[in-house]
């Protein structure tokens, strides 16, 4: 079986051919020729050192950025224009970070809810679906309080559900767990792979630690800024 | 409601900050909406002066200042015939000091004169005025700061004069002012022979046009205009009115300047922020239509607050009885429009610069900003 389709089920959701990104005008290669790909449903653990590149690699995946060479199809379309990245970012992937990225003055509710109004969902039908994530990642007694009440789990848990609001195919994960003690991180990621079978997302997640990567259905190294994973035709 | 609560948020965050841009504004708003409405009411008090009981006015062509108007007596009496005029007045302005007054305007007037005439006199008979070359007629807060009386003798200028009369008028200069008999103002300003101006009213208001060309072509070096036009024309008038919108604008402008150093420092402080509103799908039009909005926010209320504190500034300048009849507080709604336009054109303008910037904050790069 080509590895490539391993846990997963059905079409390619993501294709990166030839990536390659610096900075520094050049100075600093980051990513070399990057191929990689991912199917519906299925979870993509990338490991390897720190600077190899795997942020950099979810950054482009998403359309944070943009590669200075190589191409990138998300679903089947290729990243483009500016107005497709809003679109990919409203609708099509999710980010979660090692820092939960909440907007502290808000409540959680409030910071669930910006994607929605982003992507000009309507208050009802996006209420409903916090309500239904909320119940799902164990916060909806705490809908109504401040980012600053909670702790850092429940933080994490939050940036997950706002990463789902709007229901993305791709979640892409730099790190999730990287600020949580032990116990906590085993609850998040036990959480987030539950999360992403329910939800039927395909889960791109860069990670340091090695068991929380095992327990994905791929396990991509990346060195130097090289991927090397066979690509289907 | 999520789009209102981020607006709010920073400006909560930063209640300081906000409130000193919305003081800036506000004390904007209330110097442009004081200075503008003052000399507007000045104005108003000046071109009432003039239209009182008529509705032309005539004065020599080319003059910078209507004190520097010579039209000659012969001008006077000739136009004064004409069957299509009612009455012409000829009206001479003068500017004289006395102790501790250095501007006192004199107004050389005939005893026709509606001013006189038709005058709410206090003390004194209307009958003995320009009976004597010395006497002469005060407002009534002419006669409040000479600490004048009916009989009394007053030193104006170089020369003594008998007040033979105090009136009362709402137009603060004619309050303020002295009322002299043509001829000993003419003596007393060497201005012999000569008015400022002479103030016509017709017997048909129709005749406007006629008259005009008959003076146009008796009198090439005088110029007959309407109320209305003089007031729009008058050199003098439009200097006083650009000062004001200038002083004003001026004002505004360094509102508008404490609005942008509020909304670089507010988007410099939350690139981290911005950025993860653009991760979760905000488009640069959100993103600016946010500082946008928050800037707008400040405006509205620095141009409310400072209209409560201009009104409320006008009506205390009013009720000082030094400045009795010089300020008119008439509140004009285009007058506000305008302000309160001016004021968020201004905040919105300050917010161009940090709203391009926040537009541009790359999401990638602002998410490893600390």
């Amino acid at each position: 079986m080509n590895p490539l389709f391993k846990g997963g089920r059905g079409d390619l959701v993501l294709r990166a051919e030839a990536v390659c990104k610096s900075y520094d005008e050049g100075m600093i290669a980051v990513l070399k020729g990057v191929d990689f790909a991912a199917v519906e449903r299925q979870t993509v653990a990338l490991c390897g050192p720190s600077g190899c590149g795997k942020s950099t690699l979810l950054h482009l995946l998403g359309g944070l950025d943009q590669p200075d060479r190589g191409r990138i199809w998300v679903n089947g379309r290729e990243i483009g224009g500016q107005r497709d990245l809003v679109r990919l970012l409203r609708h099509e992937v999710g980010f979660v970070f090692q820092l939960h990225n909440l907007i502290p003055d808000l409540t959680l509710e409030e910071n669930c809810l910006i994607p929605t109004f982003a992507a000009g969902i309507d208050r009802r039908t996006a209420q409903a679906r916090l309500r239904q994530l909320a119940e799902a990642t164990g916060l909806s007694h705490r809908l109504g309080h401040s980012i600053q009440r909670l702790s850092g789990g429940e933080r994490q848990r939050t940036a997950l559900c706002r990463a789902l609001m709007n229901k993305p195919r791709i979640l892409l994960a730099d790190e999730p767990t990287g600020s949580l003690d032990e116990y906590t991180s085993a609850i998040v990621f036990d959480l987030l792979l539950d999360l992403v079978a329910t939800e039927g997302v395909t889960l791109i997640m860069a990670t340091h630690d090695r068991s929380l990567a095992e327990r994905c259905d791929r396990l991509v190294e990346m060195h130097d800024g090289r991927v090397n994973e066979p690509i289907p035709a | 409601m999520i789009f209102l609560r981020l607006i709010l948020t920073n400006l909560r965050r930063h209640r300081v900050r906000s409130f000193i841009s919305v003081a800036g504004i506000a004390f904007s708003v209330a110097a442009m909406l004081t200075v503008v409405t003052i000399l507007q009411g000045a104005i108003g008090m000046f071109s009432g002066i003039l239209s009182s009981d008529s509705q032309i006015i005539v004065f020599e062509r080319n003059v910078s200042d209507l004190f520097f108007s010579n039209v000659p007596a012969a001008a006077v009496e000739q136009i004064s015939r004409w069957p299509m005029v009612l009455h012409a007045d000829p009206v001479l302005f003068g500017i004289v000091s006395s102790s501790d007054h250095p501007i006192i305007t004199c107004f050389g007037v005939t005893p026709e004169d509606a001013r006189i005439s038709h005058a709410d006199w206090i003390s004194g008979n209307r009958r003995d005025f320009a009976q004597h070359p010395d006497d002469v007629v005060l407002g009534e807060r002419a006669a409040e700061f000479l600490a004048a009386a009916l009989g009394s003798k007053v030193q104006i200028g170089h020369a003594t004069f008998h007040v033979i009369g105090i009136l009362k008028t709402a137009n603060g200069f004619e309050d303020g002012g002295v009322f002299m008999p043509l001829a000993a103002a003419q003596d007393f300003f060497h201005k012999d022979g000569v008015s400022s101006v002479i103030t016509i009213k017709l017997r048909n208001s129709e005749d406007v046009s006629a008259l005009k060309s008959r003076i146009k072509a008796a009198f090439p070096n005088l110029i007959a205009l309407e109320d209305s036009e003089f007031n729009q024309s008058y050199s003098q008038f439009r200097i006083l009115k650009a000062t004001a919108w200038a002083v004003g604008g001026c004002g505004l402008l360094l509102g508008g300047l404490g609005v942008a150093n509020t909304m670089i420092m507010s988007v410099f402080t939350r690139i981290r922020e911005i950025a993860i509103l653009r991760v979760n799908g905000f488009s640069h039009f959100q993103v600016g239509s946010m500082i946008f909005g928050e800037s707008a926010l400040v405006s509205v209320f620095g141009a409310m607050a400072g209209l409560t504190i201009g009104t409320s500034f006008l009506f205390v300048l009013k009720l000082v009885p030094a400045l009795h009849g010089y300020v008119d507080v008439t509140m004009q709604p285009f007058l506000m429009l305008i302000v309160i336009f001016l004021a968020v054109l201004t905040g919105v303008a300050g917010a161009f610069y940090p709203t391009i910037y926040a537009m541009r904050v790359r999401a990638v790069e602002a998410l490893r900003f600390e």
